[in-house]
């Protein structure tokens, strides 16, 4: 797999930190699983975050936190065996994504979003939205509003906007200020997964959607 | 660089590699001597790390301990050549926060640990560069060490930093990239 576009450094930083919500973290993560010069970049942005661990004002423990550690040392190594076993991952579907939906993309119980528009929504609570939407050919990915970052993989077929192409594997890393209608630009479906910070809304499926940009 | 701050810069380095020295080691010794160094050195860092994340200090007491208790199990999990006992036992901690957020907000569902499989990570040759970081941050421009802090002391997403800080998305963005690209650039320096 070829990826061409990667993770914004800041968007590393804001995982590295602990600071996205779970959707783009399952975003960030899946990517990463593809893609070894962002794994390398995630590294250095973890290694941030350990220096500035050693250069904190340190917080005493409260007495006897040592010793009542220390009592559960002894047989604390039990709990390592009893992790579960990794779902595959697939060549569509990378290994973070599939301990969620399963490692076939077909078999994901695909709900209706609008003509030439299929979406599956993981509901992850709190801020921000993840979904995975299956687009067909030539029509334009749905018309929607998002304040904030929002990341989009793809993981089956390509779409194209202002941007540039995007294929398997690559990431669009956007915030609010970037205007794009991506399109798909192939005779074959498109399948992403994509996450943002605020609530996805989207506008004008009636509208635009019924009329897909067929050969544009 | 002055003698003085070369001086302390070499300490901070003997430092660094004493501790993460301990912590390789620990996964073959099993020794609770070490474990116990490890942690009277770690674990007020792990927790004052967990309050400036906006736990509340007994909370943070408890996530430390689970913390500590990770580094005890995890112990084979740790190479030394590619990270220090440090930005090891940080993602630690990182996590614990991250779980018990999640947990709060009463979620049904579990992610997958984002532990990758330590041999198919890839580092490169950076665990000398670390050592080069710690100065460079004490000389990033205000600005950009504010933002900085605010992402991983506090675990503000970009969003929040801009609406804290009333600057547009864009510029916290901008600000982490150029704050990370002079981290690195430092990284590179030859001695």
């Amino acid at each position: 797999m070829k990826i061409s576009h990667h993770l914004d450094d800041a968007t590393l930083m804001a995982r590295a930190a602990g600071a996205l919500s779970d959707g783009m973290t399952l975003l960030v993560d899946s990517h990463l699983h593809w893609c070894k010069t962002c794994q390398t970049k995630a590294w250095e942005a973890e290694c941030i975050g350990g220096e500035l661990l050693s250069d904190i004002q340190p917080q005493a423990m409260s007495e006897g936190s040592l010793d009542s550690i220390l009592g559960m040392l002894d047989g604390s190594e039990e709990v390592v065996a009893e992790r579960a076993v990794k779902v595959k991952g697939s060549a569509e579907v990378p290994e973070p994504l599939a301990q969620i939906v399963g490692s076939d993309l077909d078999a994901i119980e695909w709900k209706r979003l609008g003509p030439g528009v299929q979406h599956y929504d993981f509901n992850f609570p709190g801020e921000g939205a993840c979904r995975l939407l299956r687009i067909q050919p030539g029509v334009s990915v749905p018309h929607h509003t998002h304040k904030g970052n929002e990341l989009t993989m793809i993981l089956r077929g390509s779409y194209s906007d202002d941007v540039g192409r995007f294929c398997q594997g690559d990431v669009a890393d956007l915030d609010e200020e970037i205007k794009h209608q991506p399109i798909v630009d192939t005779g074959s479906e498109c399948i992403c997964l994509i996450a943002t910070e605020a609530p996805l809304k989207f506008t004008g499926i009636m509208g635009r959607l019924a009329q897909p940009f067929i050969g544009l | 660089m002055t003698a003085a701050v070369a001086i302390a810069e070499q300490k901070k380095k003997k430092e660094r590699d004493a501790w993460s020295d301990l912590l390789a080691s620990l996964s073959e010794t099993r020794s609770k001597v070490d474990f116990s160094r490890l942690y009277e050195h770690f674990a007020p860092r792990v927790k004052a790390y967990i309050i400036r994340f906006g736990m509340p200090v007994a909370a943070a007491e408890e996530l430390t301990q689970e913390s500590m208790l990770a580094v005890w199990r995890k112990a084979h999990l740790y190479t030394r050549s590619k990270a220090s006992a440090s930005t090891w036992i940080f993602t630690l901690a990182r996590n614990q926060c991250i779980d018990r957020l999640r947990r709060e907000k009463a979620v049904e569902y579990e992610l997958p640990e984002e532990e990758i499989d330590p041999d198919q990570r890839h580092y490169g040759e950076h665990a000398v560069l670390e050592e080069r970081m710690s100065g460079a941050i004490a000389k990033l421009p205000e600005a950009q060490a504010q933002v900085l802090y605010l992402s991983y002391y506090e675990g503000k997403s970009h969003s929040e930093i801009s609406e804290q800080l009333g600057i547009p998305l864009g510029s916290v963005k901008s600000r982490l990239r150029l704050a990370f690209s002079k981290l690195k650039a430092h990284w590179g320096e030859e001695e």
